[in-house]
């Protein structure tokens, strides 16, 4: 029975925690905690065996929401590509909810139950998002998952309300101009399932109608990806939003959107024409080379090591742009495999960022010396090793994203994306020593007076998920063979 | 169960030193314990090296793949002539530089040793790997990993001027790290591997002559840093801020001798000699490493540190090995590869002598230096060995490859080369000499008296390398056959019947 409905269960799980998790606050102080941990391994599970059973059957798992056929009912699927996205996006859920559960308390003190309730809204969204072959039903997750976002931020510092507002107005512009773009593609094809558009588009030649309803919805979910020049609300929103809740959407957030961008790319639209008819992968992949340099110039100018940390992100969706840009297997596996990479150093480095806020207050390089390696000699390991797989270094994940990403250019003789590559990784190797600079060698102020701090390290609840999250960098980077031929070629669209 | 050793080796060898990090850092508040470590991975590690000659020797490569790192590439070693050669020289030097290190660090307290142990180890481990790799990406790995384990060795002192020794050092090393990916995914893209092949991988191909030059720029700027080619060389001088043993080991063998080696691999190995010619590419190589040999001799007269002239000296001879393979013919090619060892001997001795003084005597500065060879005749006696051979004087082993430097000059018809070796020679004899002069005949200043010779664990090594230099020219199949090894390498590269 369980094999029929797996696929539903995933967002109804999340979406039924949102629920659970108010309720249950009159039990005890920490069942809320619980109810969304439980809530995301449930969705872990689900995930991982929808994951497990359309690789093994080479088959997509599509499921009708209460009988519906479509395209008049609303169809969930689950094939390689989205049920990989959903086990990510779950998992990476676990481990910050692990991390959190002092933080939350610590930061945002008396919001735990609003907190929780919203992410586990922002995760039924999310999981929606992926699942879903509709594309209004896509919208509708998408505002679910974007609302829950807003409010998350929102729990922040004194000034995460007023990010909050302008990732609001910039988010409600994008998914806009998304439903706008699928308004016009129902106007012409007459459905919105997304088989059902795909079979229709791929047969004949687009007409102008639906060549803008394409441009629309790219530029909307652009801005949901925070991808240059539309990243505009990412910066502040990470940087005043709190630890935990940065470390949940810094990861995952612009990853969905990625995401929904491949699929409308290479699977909604005829993708010959896509590449070659209308120059929009040329125009993702040169915004998303500008967004790389763009990350990186600003990163190297933060004082903070999370406003640094969310340039470095846009830099880092330029990555996946790029990728998605060269339309080609390579890029498609570059692009895949980055947001994979991506999402666990991300994670890695923005829960450190908590695990020092809680140390030291907050998250300003200038209040980083070199007391930091001897305080918190694992967590600051942690971190090194994921700086050295943000900067691209073999044999973590990191350098083997970029790897496909240069063969790939390479490929189609594209050598000025390789040298926006190297500036970009050269541009992340200053902005990661500048801090490690400060952690390992910066002396303290007065020094000679002071004795050597103690040891100071974090939780274990704190310091495990870090360990093992910033651990399996490694595994990442010399497994990336297996991911690549067992997990992301299945993925590839037909027509490659 | 021998077969079995053998076909593990390789990858145990690179193992053990990463393997007793750990244990190092554990041991760090007991400096026996933790030197104890160093020793044992020393020994483990040399005689796992030891076990794959036999094999080597009979013309054969040991091959082990690990894993796939990327498609159509693996995590793989193969050892071949050129790389035991280099493991051999690396592991078997460590063993007398941890003895050494014992007597160094008992004589002078030196800070955060743990660091500088762990440090130490990780960067063999790079090291053997290197030497060891079996295609690109595998070389690319470990020298990557050498660049982040030797950044503790260089800001060492942890102030502003080690700090900004500290970042230029990576800025080099991690951008020419970078070229060296790249330039790797083109030939990746143009031939579908990135096996080293005796012969060069590119060659016979036909590939556009504009992106050649290119991707060789490239590499060379990649193997650059480490091998200290100028400009690319000012990291080098300033990490001799860290303790002798560091420097003498690592930076008189382990890290620069893998820029050299990587040098050998670029231009036998992945260009291949046919290529580098066809293409021009030998002058521009040759051009770079002439200037270096030159420069930097000048540079190290003006040097009043006794380290730093040395250091400048080691940037003079790394090039040697470059413009040697430069040469594109067999007698350069085992000048070059003969050249690696001999330096490694020769610089490792004068490394010890300055920290047998320094240890003793807390004399750094060339200045004080007067009257000290009556105090200590063996550790004078064994720096004059090493700075005759640098000169290229008989019986030391450096006189050897230089011969074979010479003659590789002939061969090619470059003159220019033949002058840049005779000039250079001239230019060690005369920036040695001093310092040889003022122990020996120069009296000692006013009022102090004789103090002896260092502790018996630094005399006993170094007194050992420069023996080894010696032995080394006049049996130079000596202990692991280092001569045959650098023919069969050579033969490999050129196609030939071995060395002239």
């Amino acid at each position: 029975m369980t094999g029929d409905h797996s696929v539903v269960l995933i967002p109804v799980i999340f979406f039924t925690a949102a629920l659970l998790v108010p309720l249950c606050r009159r039990g005890s102080r920490r069942w809320p905690y619980w109810v969304a941990l439980v809530s995301s391994l449930l969705g872990v599970a689900a995930s991982g065996e929808a994951l497990w059973r359309t690789l093994s059957t080479g088959e997509a798992i599509h499921y009708h929401l209460a009988g519906w056929r479509p395209p008049m009912g609303i169809e969930l699927i689950a094939d390689p590509l989205s049920a990989f996205f959903c086990l990510l996006i779950t998992v990476v859920t676990v481990f910050v909810l692990w991390h959190g559960r002092s933080l939350v308390e610590s930061e945002t003190p008396g919001k735990a139950v609003p907190f929780y309730s919203c992410v586990m809204l922002l995760l039924g969204g999310l999981s929606g998002i992926l699942l879903t072959g509709d594309l209004f039903n896509l919208y509708v997750f998408l505002e679910i998952s974007s609302i829950a976002g807003y409010a998350l931020v929102a729990i922040g510092d004194k000034r995460a309300p007023v990010a909050s507002f302008r990732y609001l107005i910039l988010g409600t512009i994008g998914a806009s101009l998304y439903l706008l773009g699928v308004g016009f593609l129902f106007m012409t094809v007459g459905s919105l399932n997304m088989g059902d558009i795909a079979s229709v588009l791929q047969t004949r030649a687009m007409s102008p109608v639906e060549i803008s309803a394409l441009l629309l919805i790219v530029l909307g979910i652009g801005v949901k990806m925070a991808l240059f020049p539309l990243h505009g609300w990412l910066v502040d929103a990470y940087t005043h939003a709190s630890s935990t809740a940065t470390s949940l959407i810094a990861p995952i957030g612009t990853k969905v959107a990625a995401y929904v961008l491949i699929r409308a790319l290479f699977y909604l639209f005829d993708t010959d024409l896509v590449r070659e008819g209308i120059p929009v992968m040329n125009a993702l992949a040169v915004m998303g080379a500008v967004g790389m340099l763009w990350g990186g110039v600003l990163a190297m100018a933060q004082t903070d090591l999370k406003r640094m940390l969310a340039f470095s992100s846009v830099g880092h969706v330029g990555y996946i742009a790029l990728g998605i840009g060269l339309a080609s297997p390579l890029g498609f596996i570059a692009a895949v495999l980055h947001t994979l990479n991506h999402s666990v150093m991300k994670a890695v480095l923005f829960l450190i960022c908590g695990s020092l806020r809680q140390k030291l207050g907050d998250n300003a390089l200038d209040s980083m010396n070199n007391s930091l390696r001897l305080r918190m000699p694992w967590t600051m390991a942690a971190f090194t090793l994921a700086a050295i797989s943000m900067i691209g270094l073999p044999p973590t994940a990191g350098f083997f994203s970029k790897w496909y990403l240069v063969l790939g250019s390479l490929e189609q003789g594209k050598w000025h994306w390789v040298i926006v590559i190297v500036l970009s990784s050269l541009f992340s190797v200053v902005y990661f020593f500048r801090v490690l600079e400060r952690v390992y060698l910066r002396p303290q102020e007065g020094a000679e007076e002071e004795p050597a701090p103690a040891r100071d390290e974090s939780r274990p609840s704190m310091l495990a998920p870090v360990l093992i999250l910033s651990a399996s960098l490694l595994l990442l980077g010399l497994g990336n063979v297996m991911i690549v031929n067992h997990l992301i070629r299945p993925m590839l669209p037909a027509g490659f | 169960m021998p077969e079995n050793w053998i076909a593990h080796a390789p990858f145990l060898a690179v193992l053990v030193s990463l393997a007793a990090t750990p244990l190092i850092l554990l041991a760090s508040r007991r400096p026996n314990l933790r030197e104890f470590w160093t020793l044992l991975a020393a020994a483990v590690k040399f005689g796992l090296v030891l076990s794959l000659l036999p094999a080597v020797r009979a013309g054969g490569t040991v091959e082990q793949t690990l894993l796939t790192l990327a498609p159509g590439i693996s995590l793989g070693f193969r050892v071949d002539a050129f790389g035991l050669y280099f493991a051999l020289i690396a592991s078997g030097l460590w063993i007398l530089t941890s003895f050494y290190s014992i007597g160094y660090m008992r004589g002078n307290s030196e800070e955060k040793q743990t660091r500088y142990f762990a440090s130490f180890a990780v960067s063999l481990s790079a090291t053997i790997g290197i030497a060891f790799a079996g295609n690109l990406l595998t070389f690319i790995l470990f020298y990557e990993l050498l660049t982040l384990a030797t950044y503790p060795l260089v800001i060492h002192k942890e102030n502003r001027e080690a700090i900004r020794a500290g970042r230029q050092y990576l800025a080099f090393a991690l951008s020419a790290g970078l070229l060296l990916v790249v330039g790797s995914a083109w030939i990746y893209a143009q031939t579908g591997s990135l096996e080293f092949e005796a012969g060069g991988m590119l060659s016979g191909g036909d590939h556009p002559a504009g992106m050649m030059r290119v991707v060789f720029m490239m590499f060379l700027a990649g193997v650059g840093v480490k091998s200290g080619i100028m400009p690319l060389h000012s990291w080098l001088p300033a990490a001799m801020v860290a303790p002798t043993p560091v420097s003498a080991l690592l930076h008189a063998v382990a890290v620069v001798k893998s820029g050299v080696f990587g040098v050998i691999r670029m231009v036998g190995f992945v260009f291949g000699p046919e290529a580098m010619g066809a293409y021009g590419l030998n002058l521009v190589l040759a051009v770079f490493a002439g200037v270096t040999v030159i420069l930097a001799s000048l540079i190290a007269f003006q040097q009043t540190n006794l380290k730093k002239r040395l250091a400048y000296s080691t940037v003079a001879h790394l090039s040697y090995v470059a413009l040697g393979a430069a040469l594109l013919t067999q007698a350069g090619f085992t000048g070059a590869i003969l050249h690696i060892s001999a330096h490694a001997t020769m610089k490792i001795t004068l490394f010890f002598c300055a920290g047998a003084i320094y240890v003793h005597t807390h004399k750094s500065e060339i200045g004080e230096l007067d009257g000290i060879g009556r105090s200590m005749p063996w550790t004078m006696g064994a720096f004059i060995i090493g700075s005759l051979g640098l000169a290229g004087l008989p019986p030391i082993n450096g006189f050897l490859s230089k011969w074979f430097l010479l003659q590789g000059s002939l061969d090619a018809g470059l003159l220019a080369a033949m002058g840049v070796f005779l000039l250079s020679g001239l230019l060690n004899a005369a920036y040695f000499f001093p310092i040889i002069m003022r122990a020996f005949f120069r009296p000692s200043p006013a009022g102090e008296k004789p103090f002896g010779e260092a502790s018996p664990f630094m005399v006993v090594p170094l007194c050992l390398t420069a023996f080894l230099s010696v032995a080394l020219f006049l049996f130079p199949n000596l202990f692991v056959n280092l001569y045959d090894l650098a023919g069969l390498a050579v033969s490999g590269i050129t196609g030939g019947e071995g060395t002239p």
